[in-house]
Order: structure tokens, then sequence, then C-alpha cells
């Protein structure tokens, strides 16, 4: 019994944080079925309006066209980025040495390098290209992250050495033993790198607004931000469109938390 | 590769620790051909990185020393003059102290919360861990730009929060429209964005912590909070400061909220450095050599606090 009530204060504060958490989800997704009165006037509970708003927003803007470069810029990023990052992690913790070591310092004071200082230069690069208003501007600065070099490098400590030996002496060679051995026994890890690597390209919003001038090419965070930028904002209609735009990542994270969860444990060890 | 193995003082210098024998020479014809595969396999990640962010950083560093318009640029004179007219600009003064505003009350204040809501679900009799871990992580797989507006929506003026108020009597406050309770908003905003996902890197942390040394804390009379602050928290110690790294430079180069949540607003109450750096660089009259002085103090300021960090963090006692 008193090991019970030492547990009250814990679900306590846990239930706190998850209304915490929890409300502004539901505020978003029960307004996208009202009106922008109702929404103002603070209705939580659905209302009948879903229909006429997502007619609103689809006549208003291009919503189509901003899912599809948004879904292009985070799987192209997610796949590209898995592919480059796995093979570095694994070539630093697999074939091991001094001189590698030394590199991975090196990379991974990228992580101090602020966005911010790069950003500049990154524009006047991609202007001389004539990559602006492309989406490859948005996903190659994107494709090669230190910390995901270093979740893949931590991770692959757990990858036992005795299958490496064995597939060696099996004759397999090296891109194989990567390919068919190491890529199934990390799955775990290559989940939490994807959920990662999918959320930030998806939701990145700063980059894609520097290099994506045109107004026809937009991703989704931008369609929502010029949606709310108007003097007369219809929030039903807003708030939708904030739904449509959250929904991918929320899914793919509900999809895959298993195994993300899984990932970064592997990763911390 | 035969050839590769006509010198062996040299390959031997390259070999990992693993080689098991040092003397057969068929094994350093392998092990050199392991390390050389080795290299390619990074190669693709290190040059991409070299591409996107070393060369950038120092090209960023010679446009700092560059003034004029737009693609018309010329070297500065004197050569630190965007620095000097930074030392003098009122608004860049106002968005530093804003940005660590930010950081000493938020920062903290989130890293505490994820570390006692990620040992509360470490609990092992604790019941529905999944449904309370995926409800609080949720916020962070939301886009920066898609929950400020969602808090947007919700302080507004005739909004959620003060219909919420309303009901004990408290009057309307005029949430975004106030320097200081702006700042509260976004500051509350980012709690409630990163909260859980920096528990997750706890929790994770967690796992990995042998249980019997909480067990054993516990039979020689620790109370519970005794032994989350002396067993718990310094066995987490790597962890603590990974995220601290992360959130101080999260905070630095915040963007997405004071762009879409306050609007940098009121006047410039809430407008973080990187805003201040978009607007000086991409809007009005774009001015890149000095957005990217700009650039250059908040990556200096990233990596001071990141070595005090590591400073204080690696201390044992």
């Amino acid at each position: 019994m008193t090991r019970r009530l030492r547990d009250v204060p814990g679900y306590l504060f846990l239930g706190i944080f998850t209304i915490f958490s929890l409300l502004p989800l539901y505020f978003m997704a029960v307004s996208a079925t009202n009106t922008s009165q109702d929404v103002l006037a603070s209705r939580l509970i659905p209302g009948g309006e879903f229909f006429n708003n997502v007619a609103k927003l689809f006549s208003s803007q291009d919503v189509g066209a901003a899912m599809l470069s948004s879904f292009l810029i985070a799987a192209g990023t997610t796949v590209l980025a898995l592919i480059v990052c796995s093979i570095a992690g694994y070539g630093f913790e697999v074939y091991h040495s001094r001189g590698k070591d030394i590199m991975m310092g090196v990379l991974l004071l990228a992580i101090m390098i602020p966005f911010a200082a790069t950003m500049i230069p990154l524009f006047q690069v991609f202007a001389k290209l004539g990559l602006v208003n492309s989406l490859f501007a948005v996903i190659i600065p994107a494709i090669s992250t230190p910390l995901l070099i270093l979740l893949f490098r931590q991770s692959s400590r757990a990858f036992p050495s005795e299958i490496l030996e064995a597939a060696r002496v099996d004759g397999l060679n090296e891109v194989s033993i990567f390919a068919r051995i190491y890529v199934p026994t990390m799955r775990a890890t290559f989940a939490a790198a994807g959920v990662i690597t999918f959320m930030t390209a998806w939701n990145n919003y700063l980059w894609p607004r520097v290099i994506l001038i045109k107004n026809e090419v937009q991703t989704m965070p931008m369609l929502i931000v010029n949606l709310s930028a108007g003097y007369v904002t219809d929030y039903g209609v807003l708030m939708l469109a904030v739904l449509l735009a959250s929904l991918p990542t929320v899914i793919v994270f509900l999809l895959l938390q298993r195994s993300f969860a899984e990932g970064i444990t592997g990763a911390i060890k | 590769m035969t050839a590769l193995t006509a010198t062996p003082e040299k390959a031997s210098g390259e070999r990992g620790k693993k080689s098991p024998r040092r003397d057969d020479r068929k094994w350093l014809g392998t092990d050199r051909r392991h390390n050389l595969t080795g290299w390619a396999f990074l190669l693709p990640a290190a040059i991409l990185i070299l591409l996107v962010s070393f060369v950038p950083m120092i090209q960023a560093f010679f446009l700092s020393l560059q003034t004029g318009r737009g693609t018309r640029l010329d070297w500065a004179d004197p050569l630190w003059y965007n620095y000097t007219r930074l030392m003098g600009d009122e608004i860049f003064k106002q968005t530093l102290g804003k940005t660590f505003i930010y950081l000493i009350i938020q920062v903290p204040i989130m890293l505490m919360m994820a570390l006692i809501l990620a040992n509360v679900l470490n609990n092992p009799r604790l019941k529905w861990k999944a449904f309370w871990r995926t409800a609080i992580f949720l916020p962070a797989a939301v886009s920066l730009v898609a929950y400020s507006l969602v808090f947007r929506t919700m302080f507004a003026n005739d909004g959620f929060v003060n219909d919420f108020l309303a009901g004990f009597g408290v009057a309307p406050v005029n949430w975004l429209g106030d320097p200081t309770t702006a700042k509260a908003v976004l500051i509350v905003g980012l709690l409630w964005r990163w909260t859980g996902f920096n528990m997750i890197f706890f929790l994770a942390g967690l796992q990995n912590i042998d249980r019997s040394t909480i067990e054993a804390a516990r039979m020689d009379g620790a109370n519970g909070f005794q032994v989350f602050w002396r067993v718990t928290v310094p066995q987490l110690r790597p962890i603590i400061l990974l995220t601290a790294i992360m959130s101080t430079n999260g905070t630095l180069q915040l963007f997405d909220e004071s762009w879409a949540l306050t609007r940098g607003g009121p006047a410039y109450a809430t407008m973080s450095m990187s805003h201040y750096l978009y607007e000086v660089s991409f809007q009005r009259n774009p001015n890149f050599g000095y957005g990217a002085a700009l650039a250059y103090v908040i990556l200096i300021l990233v990596a001071i606090l990141a070595f005090i960090q590591l400073k204080v963090g690696d201390k044992r006692d």
C-alpha cells in the first residue's frame, strides 16, 4: 500500500504533462472541423465544418503541390541520408583506425556550426549553380549530418565482429557484408535514423524559405505560414492546414516508434 | 594489392587494433585493403559535410569582411567594419539578450522536467507506459511553424487561453502584445515542443543503467529524491551533457518560433538572433556581409558555450 502511495506524485506529474502535451494537438484537430468564429469561441467539440474547410483550403492554396514537394524532399533526404550516413558510421567503427578517429573528431565539429553561419554562402553557391527553386537545393545540405553518422557509429559497436569474420571466410565481399548482413541486423537503428531525418526534413522551414523563392514552389510549412500571414485569417482553415502539415510526421513516428526507441537506446549504450 | 604488403612497417602502423595476427603477410594485405574500404565508405559523408558546412563557414568569414547591397560586394574599410557596426547595433544587442533569456530560463527547466518524466516512466511498477511515452513525445513530431501557429491561435486576444482564464474570473491578457508575456508564451511553446524529445534520450540512458545501483541505494535507506539526485543523475551525466549541448545549440539558432509564433514582436521584443540575421540578409535591403558577421557571432557563441559545457560536464567529483 505504501508503495502504491509513493507512485501517486509520479502519476500526477505524468497526467498533468500529458494533458499539456495533448491539449494543443487536440485543439488543432478539433478546430479543423469548426468555423473560424467557433475556433475563437474555444469550441472544443468536433463540428460539421470539416468539408467546408477542406473546400476553402484547396481552392485558395495548391495543397497538392506543397504536399508533393514536402514529400519528395522528406523521402529523398531520408533515403540519401540513410545510405550516406550508415556506410560512414559503419566505416568508422568496423574499419576502425587512428586516421578515421581523427576524421570523425573533425566531422563532429560541424555540429557546432550553426546553420545561420553557412546559409548565405550556401545560397550564393546554389544560385550560381542555377538551383534556386529546385528541390535538390533543399535536399543536398541535409544528407550528411554528424549526428546521424554518430548514431550509426555508436550503434555499430553492438554489431558482432564474429559475424563479420565468418562472412569474410564465406567469401562475401565487403559491400555485400554491409548490405546483406549489417543492414538487416541494424533495422532498429535505421528506423530511428529514418524517423529523425524524415521529421527534420519535412518540418524544416528556414532553408526552404530561403532557397525556394518562386511562389509556386513551396513546402507544407511554407504554405501554412503564408495562410496565416493575410489580414484576415480563417482559423478553421488554418488549423486544417496545420493538421495536414503535421499528419505525415506524426504517422511516421507512430508506425515506427517501437524501433525508434530501440534504436536510440542502442546508440546511447 | 600484393605490392602493398612489401612495406610491412608502414602497413602495420595503419592496421586497426582488431587485427589478430601481426606477422602474417597475407593478413597485412587484407588489412590494408579493409582500411581503404573503410575510407571509401566514409568518403561521401565526409565530402558532403566539407562542402555544405566547412567551406561555407570559411566563405562566410570572408563575406563578413565585405559590405554592399545584394551581389555588389566590396571589401570593407576597415575590414572589421561589420563587426564594429554590430557592437553599436541596438537591435542586435536586444536579440542577443533575448536569446540568453530563453537559454537561461528555458533549457534548465526543460531538461529538469525531461529528467523527472523519464525517471517516473522508468519505474517498473508504472502502468500504461507506452501511452504516457507516446503522448509526451508526440509534440516533437509536429513542425515548429505548425505548432507556432497553433499556439498563436490559442494565445490570441480572443483565443482559447483567455477564454479558459475567464472561467476563473481572470481578465483577458494581451499575450502576444506585451513584451514579457510574449516571451513567456514563446518559452512555454519551446517547453511543449522539446521536453518529450529530450525525455526519450534520458529514457534510453536510464535503460542502460544497472538497476541494482538504485536498489542498493534504497536498501541503504536513501529516499526517492536522494536516489534520483545522487545515483541516477550522475550516471546520466554524458546524456545530460549531450542534451544540454543540443538544446543550447538549438536555442542560439532559434528561428521558426520567433518567426511564426510571435513574429519577433511586439516591436523587436521576442526576435531571435537568427530571425534578425534573416531580416538583415534577405529582407528589405539584403546585406550579406553584415548578415555573415552576425552569423559569425552566433558561431563563436555556440563554440564557447559548448566548450564550457564540455569542461563542466567532464569534471569528475
